[in-house]
Parts: structure tokens; sequence; C-alpha cells
């Protein structure tokens, strides 16, 4: 049975991956903004076969609270071993263009708190010498595109950042996994598919999993955005300005 | 607005999706709108043309379940397979059990589905302790047969029109074992029929029937009757262990949507006769996994592509017992001389136990389900002249497998839709009523 932290657990790819926990026996501390919405999920992990599941409300652009939040997991929990960071808004990017409160507020949301949140694990793995610390960060954030370059300017952030933190806590056996994951879809019916590219929340779900129990450095999820994403970074800057994407 | 698809893939129309992402949302204003759950009736009845759908299979979360009981609490966009995969490992299973699994709780309480198990236990509704449904004027009501009885009657079988199912209690039934025992036994006539199905109504849960309708007129009425009872736990089906696994997960999926369907006269007329004459057809034991007996279709993903690209219809009728005999070979004779048999004809003895449903389809007789490619007008043709033969014999036509009935002959099988037509909220509505009622 692994203790594991979910941040933002009301997300669709958040909850399918805490039911592939709780399937398997874990206990979980969820984090979420809705305390309605989270104690619902909170309800059917138990009966999903979770260990324990506890939660509380969190607003990701309040730091001062996330050491007594973190806190309160390992002692509700007993300890803490994995903790996955997956909260997040899709910034609109015309919106966020026309305000820079938004555009503040957005970035604090999906870049800095996923970072704040990631030291304060960080700190904590460290000392018992242990622990997976996994965040969600995205495709987006490889290549800046017109259509959505501040949502993908703040996961271009958080996948740098991964990745300088893995290294400093690579030594103390501390695993940082960054997860890229390309088009989610919300849970629809088949006769509604959007297309070959779009996977259900609960095949990324699956590829989390598995990565943060392997300690997997970075995972495109699905597989297939590996090499696209190789592709779109080929092509020169002199080229891609003129694309419309 | 995106193009939405019932399991006929017939009609198609064009609608806006709104996916509901929990169950403490309100009513979207987007009127007209139409609970949509898996898409697995057939027809229109979750079809809502220029309207809106509210995509419910997000509201999948468990509430609550009393292992002591057997009762679960849970929210109308689960599925009967998802909850199969819970807790039949813990040894329950659905109180009833449709020819699919892949349908979602509130679907299955919106149009009060039946299963194999009718004569003994009734249909879905029989096993709904309660749900709770929001009004788009945000007005919460939790049904029950003590509480809002009328809203509970008018819900059930009220095809997703009186207002947003958002959680239901269903009381399951335990099991020891994931398996189905039982016997398969080849009958040469309707009469055969008739006498296999009074003779085991009594000792088995599970009792239906194959029909051969391509069969020739000399073989008419032939077909393989099956009938089964949960199997105890016991080392021969590998005991209480087999619970913990009874998950089969492999299946196939059809990829694509062949442009030309397979199914003509001739190898619907092929497949009739091996179906009929394989061996497996006349076994005096049997032992099914569920997924074989309840299920067996669920393990071809998207079967329904393999009727073309113009989709196909389905025609399940009852028929009362006094006129379902004559009826009954009247309508294969019919569908024969058509050369339009169907693969999958199924015919089942209802129970006399009445229905809860205000508009619900299951009422004691008989009840015949087959499906034929859609061949334009000619099928149309063929269909309307069946529902002169169960016009006539005062039976009914299931709307959830529906896409073609006239709204005299809906009014005749649904005398009640007046008084229903009340509790119709008056923001909901979907391509089927409005087809059943405007014309």
């Amino acid at each position: 049975m692994k203790r594991i932290l979910l941040v933002g657990a009301t997300s669709a790819i958040a909850e399918a991956a805490a039911r592939e926990f709780a399937a398997r026996g874990d206990a979980l501390f969820l984090l979420a903004r809705n305390a309605a919405a989270v104690q619902a999920i909170a309800d059917d992990l138990r009966l999903r076969g979770a260990a324990q599941v506890a939660s509380a409300s969190f607003d990701a652009r309040e730091f001062q609270s996330f050491p007594a939040l973190i806190d309160a997991a390992v002692q509700r929990l007993g300890g803490l071993d994995q903790a996955l960071i997956a909260h997040g808004t899709l910034t609109d990017q015309s919106a966020g263009a026309a305000s820079p409160e938004l555009l503040r507020a957005d970035f604090e949301t999906n870049a800095l708190s996923v970072m704040a949140l990631s030291l304060l694990l960080a700190r904590y793995f460290s000392a018992q010498g242990h622990g997976v610390i996994a965040a969600i960060s995205s495709v987006a954030g490889e290549r800046g595109r017109q259509s959505n370059y501040l949502y993908g300017a703040a996961k271009a952030a958080v996948s740098t950042f991964l990745s300088g933190l893995r290294q400093q806590l690579y030594a103390k056996g501390v695993r940082v996994v960054t997860i890229k994951p390309g088009f989610v879809s919300t849970p629809m019916t088949a006769a509604f598919r959007k297309g070959l590219l779009w996977a259900s929340p609960a095949r990324v779900a699956r590829d989390i999993v598995r990565a943060m129990d392997r300690g997997t450095p970075v995972i495109y999820t699905p597989w297939f955005w590996r090499p696209v994403m190789a592709l779109v970074r080929f092509v020169p800057e002199s080229v891609f300005r003129r694309a419309r994407l | 607005m995106a193009e939405g698809m019932s399991w006929g893939r017939w009609p198609r129309h064009e609608q806006r999706i709104v996916p509901l992402k929990s169950r403490f949302e309100p009513v979207p204003d987007l009127p007209p709108v139409l609970p949509y759950g898996n898409g697995r009736s057939y027809g229109d009845v979750c079809l809502n043309a220029g309207g809106t759908l509210l995509a419910t299979r997000a509201l999948d979360r468990l509430i609550a379940f009393d292992p002591a009981s057997g009762v679960l609490e849970c929210e109308a966009g689960v599925l009967l397979s998802e909850i199969i995969a819970l807790l039949l490992p813990r040894g329950w299973f659905p109180a009833v059990s449709p020819g699919t699994a892949f349908v979602t709780v509130g679907g299955a309480i919106a149009n009060d589905v039946h299963g194999k198990n009718h004569h003994r236990v009734g249909s879905f509704g029989h096993h709904v302790l309660g749900f709770e449904l929001l009004r788009s004027d945000g007005t919460v009501r939790q049904c029950s047969a003590d509480n809002h009885p009328d809203w509970f009657r008018a819900t059930l079988g009220g095809l997703g029109l009186t207002g947003l199912i958002r959680k239901a209690s269903l009381r399951l039934r335990p099991v020891a074992s994931p398996w189905i025992e039982g016997d398969s036994q080849r009958f040469q006539s309707l009469a055969d029929f008739f006498a296999l199905t009074a003779a085991s109504d009594r000792d088995y849960e599970y009792t239906v029937a194959w029909l051969d309708c391509a069969a020739g007129a000399r073989h008419r009425g032939r077909g393989v009757f099956m009938r089964g009872n949960h199997a105890p736990a016991r080392a021969s089906n590998g005991g209480a262990a087999t619970l913990a696994t009874s998950r089969r997960s492999s299946s196939l999926r059809v990829p694509m949507t062949p442009p030309i369907s397979p199914f003509c006269s001739a190898s619907v007329r092929l497949f009739n006769s091996f179906y009929f004459h394989r061996r497996a057809a006349q076994q005096p034991h049997m032992s099914w996994h569920y997924q074989d007996f309840h299920f067996p279709l669920d393990r071809i993903l998207e079967w329904n592509r393999l009727y073309g690209p113009r989709g196909f219809f389905q025609y399940q009728c009852a028929l009362p017992d006094a006129a379902a005999k004559p009826a009954l070979s009247e309508m294969l004779e019919l569908i024969g001389r058509a050369r339009a048999g169907s693969c999958l004809s199924v015919l089942k003895k209802f129970g006399a136990m009445p229905s809860l449903g205000l508009m619900s389809f299951a009422r004691p007789g008989v009840t015949l389900a087959l499906d034929f490619p859609n061949d334009g007008a000619r099928t149309l043709q063929l269909l309307e002249s069946l529902d002169a033969i169960t016009r006539e014999a005062g039976g009914a036509v299931y709307p959830a497998k529906d896409a073609r009935m006239s709204a005299s002959s809906f009014r005749r099988y649904f005398p009640a839709w007046e008084q229903f037509q009340r509790y119709i909220d008056p923001k909901f509505s979907s391509s089927f009523w409005r087809r059943v009622t405007e014309t």
C-alpha cells in the first residue's frame, strides 16, 4: 500500500489516476478547490477499494497554505510515498492577453504553485530518502503556438523546473516524473468520438501510474506524442513562425 | 453542434452536447435538453435534434454500498458493467441485466429495461429503491415508492423527459459465482417454444429463446431455447475464488464501418442455419460465463458498425398472451416473405408482474426482438406491417429500440402518454417525443 497525495483531485486525469490507486488499495489524500465535489470523489474511491481517503480544500494561489496542507496529508496518512500534482486551468489565450491580472493569476496557478508545492515535497521526500513527485505538464509546453502560448509558457516553465529538480533529487533517492499528456477527452461516448488524437482520462491515468511506480523521468501519454513532438521541436523557428497553429 | 448517434446509427441528428461534470451542477439553460447516457438505445429516444444533450457519463461515482443488504447508491452515469466489475468480486450482481452491460443506471431507469429473468423479478424499475430527480427550475425531488410516488412512476420508463436523474439506489442480488448453469435445446415450432417456456419459468431464473427467422416455411418457428440459474460456488467452477477473478477483458472491436453491410438475405440464412445446427444449441448441461450468457455481443465492441453506413432498425414488440401465438406466426411469415430475416431474433416470455412505470414497456405476454439492416423504404414498410399486427394484437413497441413508429401507433401502445405529459420538464424534450406527439 502506497500513501499518495493528489493535488487537483477533481480534474478528470487525477480522478482517473486515483481510481487506479484505489483499485490496488492505496491510501489517498485529496486536495481540490471544490469541497462538495472532492467529497463525492472521496466516497467513490473508498468504495473502489482505497485503504483510506481523506481530503481538504485547497486554493492553488494561496501559497502560504501549502506547508500546512502537506503536513495534514502526512499526518492523516501516517507518511507519504508519492505525490501527483494535477491541478491547473486552461488559460484562454485572448482573455489572458487582454488582462494582465488574469495572466498573473493563471501563471500562478499553472506554474508557480506547482513549483512551490514541489519544493515543499522535495524537502520532505529528501529527508526520508525516498518518494515520487509527479506533475502534469503538457505537450503544449514544448513549443509556443499562437493559439495558446500563455498556457504553453506556464507548462514550459513547469517542465524546465521539474528537469532541474529531478537532477537535484536524483542522488537523494527521490524521483521526479514529468507527465506530458496530449489531447485528453472528457468522458464522452463513442458516438461523439473526437478523433484518433484524443485519449480518455483513464488511458492517460494508466500511463501515469506506471510511470510513477517506475520513476520514469518524462512520459508522453499516449506514447505517440513523443515522436510527434520530436518532429514539432525539429521544425526551425524561421519556418514555425509562418504556421497557423 | 456535433452529430449524435444512437446504437442503430439511424437517424443521425445535429445537436449540442454538454458534458456534465458532477452531480452538483444545475441543468444548463440550453433548452430543449435531454440526458444522454451511453447511447445504447437504438433509435431516437436518446437524440435531440437541434437541442442539447446532457452527457451524463462523467456522473460515474459510487456513493454508498451496504454489503449486508446489497443496496448500492451511485450516480446516474455509472455503467452496469462497472457495477459488475466492482461488486461481482464481492458477491453481488444487478438484479436485472439487459442485453448489454454498457448501459448507464440512468438509462436503465429511463427505459425501465428488462432482462432474461423478467418472469421472476420484473423489470429494472422493480429493483430501484429511489432516485434523485433534478428539474430545470432547480427543484430536487427524492423519489421512491413512498416519496413522490407519482414522480417515481413517471420517471421509470419516462425516457429522460421528467428531469435529470442524478443518482439512484439499486437493490443488487447476491451471487456465489460468475457462472450461469442450465441447458440449451432446439425447438421446432412456436408451439414448442410456448410449451418449453411454460415448463421452465418456475425452475429457471433466466429463460430466453433465439429464433431462426430466416428459416423457410417448413422450419418456421424453430429456434434454440436457453435457460439457466446463477451457479452456486463449487470446486468445479473454481468455487468462491472465481469471484475475485471474474473479470474477462478480452474483446474484439469492429474497427470501421464497412461500406456495404455483410448482412444480406443469403448470409443471414447461412448464419441462422449454422446457429441452429451448431452443437452447443443442444446441450443438457451448459455452464456459461455471465458475459457469454447475458451480454454475448459486448465481446464485440461496436458491433453495430457491421450494419454498414446506413445503420439498422431494431423491432421489439410485446404481445399479450392470448394473441401472441397467431401474431408471431403472422410476423414470421411476413418476414419470411420479405426475405428480411434477422440474425438476432430473440423471443422471451414476460412475467405477470405489472411494470411500475407509467410508460414502461414490459407487460404480461411475450416479447420478440428483431433487427433489420436499413434498406430504406422497403424496411420501413415491413416494420409498418409488423406494427399493424402488433396493434391488432393489443401489444406495444419498445421506445428504447424504436426510430420509426407512427404517432398513432405510439398513442395506442402507451395510452398513459397524456397523463405522463404532465410530468415532462418544460425544458426537456427528445427527437422521439416530438416525433410521436407532435405529428
